[in-house]
Order: C-alpha cells, then structure tokens, then sequence
C-alpha cells in the first residue's frame, strides 16, 4: 500500500502532462499534416511534369505541318510521322538491350543466390551493382571508344558470314550502329534486373528446392522445377522495370549511335535509328520557339510510354504480392 | 505451386535405373579434378589453334577456351555419367559463365577510365577551369565543373532529402488506406521517369515562369531532385520498417507523443541506414547528364550563383569534351575518372557508415 499510494499520486500527478498530452497533439497534427503533404508532392509532382509537358507540347501538337515544315530538322509531313520511327528506334534499342541483359542476368542472379559459395555471394552482389552506379556518360565514352572499336571484327564477320539475313546485312565500321547502342544499354540495366531476380529467387520455399532435390533432382532439375516457376512473374516484372530504364536512357545512345530516321531492322548498319531521348538531347541546345514544343512533344511520347511500361511492371509485382506465400 | 513435385516423381525411378543400365553399379560421377582438367586442356587448344590459324589474343583465347570447354565437358559427362548430369554440368557452366560475361565490362570500363585519364589527371587538372583553353591545348581542367556538379547536387538534395524523409515517414507511421497505397504506387511509377524527361519538366516550369532564355543551376537540381525524392524514400522507408516495434511501444508506454517518438526514436535508431540511402541516392543523380544538359549547360568559368546563369557540371562536361574530339577526348576521361571517384567514395562512405552505424537490434 505504502508502495501504491506514491505511485497512484504520481499518475495523479501526471495528469498535468495529459494536457501537456493534448498539446503534443497539436505538434503531432502538425507533424502528421507535415509528412501528409510531403505525400501529397508526389502527387502534385508527377501531375506538374504530365501538366507542364502537355502545357509546353500544346503549340506542337496544334500546329499545322505546313508550321511545323519551317522547323531546320523536321522533315516529316506530321508531327506523328516524325515520332514514328523515334518511337521505332526506341523500342527496337529497348527490345535488343532486353534481349542481351535479362539471360545475363537471370544466369547471374541464378549464379549469386544458388551456385556461388554462400560466403562469396554477398560480395559478387556488391559487384554487379558497382555496374548500377556508374555514371551514363561514362558508360557513353566507353561504348564510344572501347567498345565500338572492339565490337569492330565481330561485326564484320557477321554481316561477312551472316549477310544474307537481313538483319545483319550492311555493316560498316565504325561500330556506331543500333547493336552497339543496345549491348551498352543491356550492360546498364543488367544490375537492375538482375537485383531484383536475385530477391525472387532468394525468396523461393526452401522447402521447395528440398523437395526436389531429396526426390533425387539434379541441382539444374531443382532450379528448373522449383526456383524459376516461383520466379517468373517476378523476372517479368524485373524485364518490365529494365526496359523502362532502357528506354529512357539518353546519353549512350546519343555517344555511340550515328542518327537516322528510319523504319529499319539493319542493326549493323549505322544512319538508320534514333531513340527520343537521344534525339531531344542532341537537338535541344539549339532549339527555340516551335521546334522546343516539338522536342517537347516528342518528351511527352516518351513519359506515356515509360509510364505504361512501369506501371505494367507494378502491377505484375503487387498481383504477385497478393498471391504468393513469401510475402 | 502444388503441381510441382508431381513433375519430378516420375523421373526417380527412371534416374537410377539408366544409370544402372550404363553399365556400372550405382551411379557413376566425374572425378573433382575433370572439370579443371578440361579447362585447362581447352585453354591449350584454344591457344594452339589460335596459333595455327591466327594471331592468339587474350580476348579471342578465352573465348575459344569457353566454348571448348562447355562443349568437352558436356560431352564427357554425358558419356560417363548419363543425359541429366550432362544438363546440370551445362547449367552451372552457362550461370558461371554469365557471371564472368558480366565482370567483362565491368573490369574493362574501368580499366579504360583509369589507364586513359590519368593522362591529364592530376592536381592541376581538378583546379584550373576552362578559360582561354581552345583548340589542340592540352590545358584545362574541372574546377569549375566539380563546383557546380556539388552545388547543383547539394541542392537537388536539400529540396529532396526532407522530402523524401518526411514522405517516408507518412508512409511507415501514419499512411493507412487508400492515399498511403496510391503514393506508394506514385513513388514506384515515379522512380522510372526518364531522366530527360524530368530535364525537360525542369525547363519547362523554369522557362514559362522566367522567360525562354533563363538557365541556373537551380534548374538542373530540381530536375535531379525528381530522380532522387524517390530513390531516397524508397531507402528510407525501407530503413524506418527495419525499426522494431517494440521501441515505438515502449515509447508510447512512456506516454512520449507519437510524433515525438518518431523524432527522438525511430528516427534516432534507422540514422545510420538514412544516410546511407540519402548517400546512395546522391551518388545515383551525381552522374546524371541528360536533365542537366538541357537545363543546367556548360560554361568556361567558375559560377557559383545557383540561381543565375549556366553551370558547369561533370558529367555535361566530359560530354562536351567528348564531342569537341582532339585534345577533348583526354579531359573527357580525366572529367570521368573524377565521376567515378566521387561516385566510388560516396558508395564506400555509405558502405562504412551502414557497417558500422548500423543499429545492432536489427540483426
């Protein structure tokens, strides 16, 4: 009792901080208002550039060819058939970079979370993410300068040995053409994709692979069975974030490819692609009045695809999160 | 999910059983020492055919090695140890592979930035600007640019840290419902935003409120700070959900007010892995050349007004260099080996203080 009754005295006591209390909620309404509209910037963010875009894009889009024809570099009869083969290029760079990079990096991911000594796999994970942090123009010069020159007699035994394929037909040197381009992008999301393999097939039951490997599976068998199954939305998904990446990025392809506006699945010949972002940066510096809201236009093509791809890759995740049991 | 371990019962009996029909008892398996074996006796191969046919680089040796190697040892084990064996062995040697194909630009890129920049790199180089350096001089340097490459970094960070903390925050200890779900969705779409899109929003809000010919660093950090709010909340909301709930309960046991508890104890034990991602996020936009090639520009003297006039930055810089060509070429690597530094220690610095910052509680 003697030892309650202190005790009770000072919860007595301690009401003078419930008011205190009261005006903790004032800072805490603040604090709380505060970090909600902070929130709230992200919103307004992405809604501004959308907004500030279709703003700047407006005198472009609404403007008659024959307007858009006094444009030095335009050379198309609307502004849809000058984004055209942009978009073409684009994607066609995206695509091939996707193809080089996701194998790669579902063989490394695979490599990191079920072949390597589990001591070393840490490390090797730290390596390939020094990949992720190197600079885009750095990865420019040296596509530019180190690359192209090496990629040079393979590109010619190529188009030598496979010229009748269209593909590869017409090589000419310097390597400054969309395959060049597009093995530099694949290096670059190579980390992305292959960061986000390794977390899925980290995640996969080990019970699973147990399984499989006690019914007497190969360690191939067991990946094949258990872990890639369990893996494949989250590879998609992983895809879907790279090649938004890809499709953004602008200064390699600027570096390395010579420009061309041209619907064409020459790889090795240069003058044929040129992705939007390469082309807004090349052209911008010297830009004013119309032909900006066109580069603009051409800006706002580009966010909406980005965007679509990114959601996509989104949505796979979280109908992924939903239904499965690791998460 | 549930159909899988239906697929491999069957191939149990069978496994042995063809292994009993090879003609040993049990199964028979490759000796350890083969593979290396093989390796070593495709790298000979490859170098002797080399020899014969043409000059033998050290590119063109390793490559013939590996596709010897891959296609012997497939071969071998097939023979001796049976058809899935042969598999496996392939798998394991196609994911080893993969892992060195990635190592290849990796060593290679930064043996080039090193071996070509240490040409001009040096102190004078990182103190001297651009001024009155034209045509094949050799002069010349990045001062001016590593001045505005900090300038404009430290105030993309500055707009996007207490941001980023603050959405971070909402997200961990107040977000519920649909508003917390659909910033989180915003974040995600907004990670993937093009850099030279977010250049060309900065532009565009810039240029409509101060006229067409306005170009400031100030620019440029609002387009970096685009890229970078969400990478720092992504990192810090990862850290803040790292927090064990018990510290937040035994505050609120204490009576201490919820946004007190978030200062003095959430806050307090995720610093350490805060910094990290805030250092990481920095170190993600301080290479980036596109947004600020369209806003930020390039000049030949030092400018340290923010809000006046172009900036010089590193990245913008060594591509400039490296479409001036000549001379340019040079400085383009010293300005990227410089990149690389920076870019180097900031991920170190973030490494160490993780390591060592770190709160033990979240082991």
């Amino acid at each position: 009792m003697a030892v309650l009754s202190p005790a009770k005295t000072k919860q007595n006591s301690e009401d003078e901080p419930a008011v205190k209390r009261s005006k903790g909620g004032l800072v805490g309404r603040l604090f709380h208002g505060l970090s909600a509209a902070a929130g709230l910037t992200i919103l307004l963010t992405l809604a501004a550039v959308a907004g500030f875009l279709v703003l700047r894009a407006w005198p472009a889009l609404t403007a008659s060819p024959a307007e858009l024809q006094e444009i030095s570099w335009f050379r198309a009869d609307s502004l849809l058939a000058y984004v055209g083969p942009l978009i073409f290029g684009t994607l066609l760079a995206s695509v091939i970079a996707l193809l080089v990079a996701v194998p790669l990096s579902v063989g490394i991911a695979l490599f990191i979370s079920h072949y390597a000594p589990r001591r070393l796999a840490q490390g090797l994970g730290y390596i390939i993410d020094l990949l992720a942090a190197i600079p885009s123009v750095v990865y420019g010069l040296w596509g530019a300068l180190w690359l192209a020159p090496a990629l040079n007699p393979i590109f010619e035994w190529m188009t030598s040995a496979l010229g009748f394929i269209p593909l590869f037909a017409g090589y000419q040197p310097p390597a400054k053409n969309i395959l060049t381009a597009s093995i530099v992008l694949g290096v670059m999301i190579l980390p992305i994709i292959t960061a986000v393999a390794r977390e899925v097939f980290l995640q996969t039951p080990r019970l699973h692979e147990e399984a499989a490997l006690a019914l007497g599976a190969t360690r191939w068998e067991m990946v094949r069975m258990a872990v890639l199954p369990f893996g494949r939305s989250g590879l998609i998904s992983a895809s879907m974030l790279g090649l938004g990446r890809a499709l953004g990025e602008t200064m390699a392809v600027l570096m390395i490819l010579s420009p061309g506006f041209l619907y064409s699945f020459f790889l090795l010949k240069p003058g044929q692609h040129q992705s939007i972002a390469a082309n807004i940066a090349a052209k911008f510096p010297e830009a004013s009045g119309l032909s900006v809201s066109a580069l603009i236009a051409t800006g706002l093509a580009l966010f909406v695809i980005t965007l679509a791809v990114n959601m996509f890759a989104r949505w796979i995740i979280s109908r992924r999160s939903e239904f499965s049991g690791a998460n | 999910m549930t159909t899988l371990p239906l697929t491999p019962t069957p191939a149990v009996p069978t496994g042995p059983g063809r292994g009993a029909a090879s003609g040993t008892s049990g199964r028979t398996r490759l000796q350890r020492w083969v593979p290396w074996a093989v390796a070593g006796g495709s790298v000979v191969v490859a170098f002797l055919v080399l020899l014969v046919a043409a000059t033998p680089t050290v590119a063109s040796v390793v490559a013939l090695a590996a596709v010897t190697y891959l296609v012997v040892l497939t071969v071998v084990s097939r023979v001796v140890e049976g058809p899935r064996w042969a598999t496996d062995r392939l798998a394991t040697t196609l994911v080893t592979f993969a892992f060195g194909i990635a190592l290849i630009p990796l060593i290679s890129l930064l043996w080039t930035v090193v071996s070509k920049g240490a040409k001009v790199f040096g102190p004078t180089f990182l103190n001297t600007n651009m001024v009155g350096v034209f045509g094949d001089m050799t002069e010349g340097g990045v001062y001016h640019a590593i001045v505005g490459t900090v300038l404009v970094t430290a105030a993309a960070a500055v707009i996007s840290v207490p941001i980023g903390i603050l959405t971070a925050i909402y997200l961990v200890e107040y977000g519920r419902g649909p508003m917390a779900k659909g910033i989180t969705f915003l974040v995600d779409v907004m990670t993937g935003i093009p850099s030279i899109v977010a250049g060309l929003f900065a532009f565009s809000l810039f240029t409509l409120i101060f006229g067409p010919a306005y170009r400031a660093g100030i620019m440029g950090a609002v387009a970096l700070s685009v890229l970078m709010t969400p990478v720092v909340i992504r990192s810090v909301e990862e850290m803040l959900r790292l927090v064990p709930n018990e510290l937040r309960e035994a505050a609120y046991a204490l009576g201490v007010p919820k946004w007190l508890t978030i200062i003095k104890v959430v806050l307090r034990t995720a610093i350490a892995g805060i910094v990290t991602g805030v250092m990481l996020a920095v170190a993600r936009v301080i290479g980036e050349t596109a947004p600020l090639l369209l806003t930020v520009g390039i000049i030949t003297k030092v400018n340290w007004d923010l809000f006046d006039g172009r900036m010089t930055t590193l990245p913008v810089y060594a591509y400039n260099q490296y479409s001036q060509g000549g001379a340019g070429v040079d400085r383009a690597w010293a300005a990227a080996l410089t990149l690389i530094l920076i870019v180097m220690l900031l991920n170190v610095v973030a490494r160490l203080i993780s390591k060592f910052f770190s709160p033990k509680a979240s082991r």
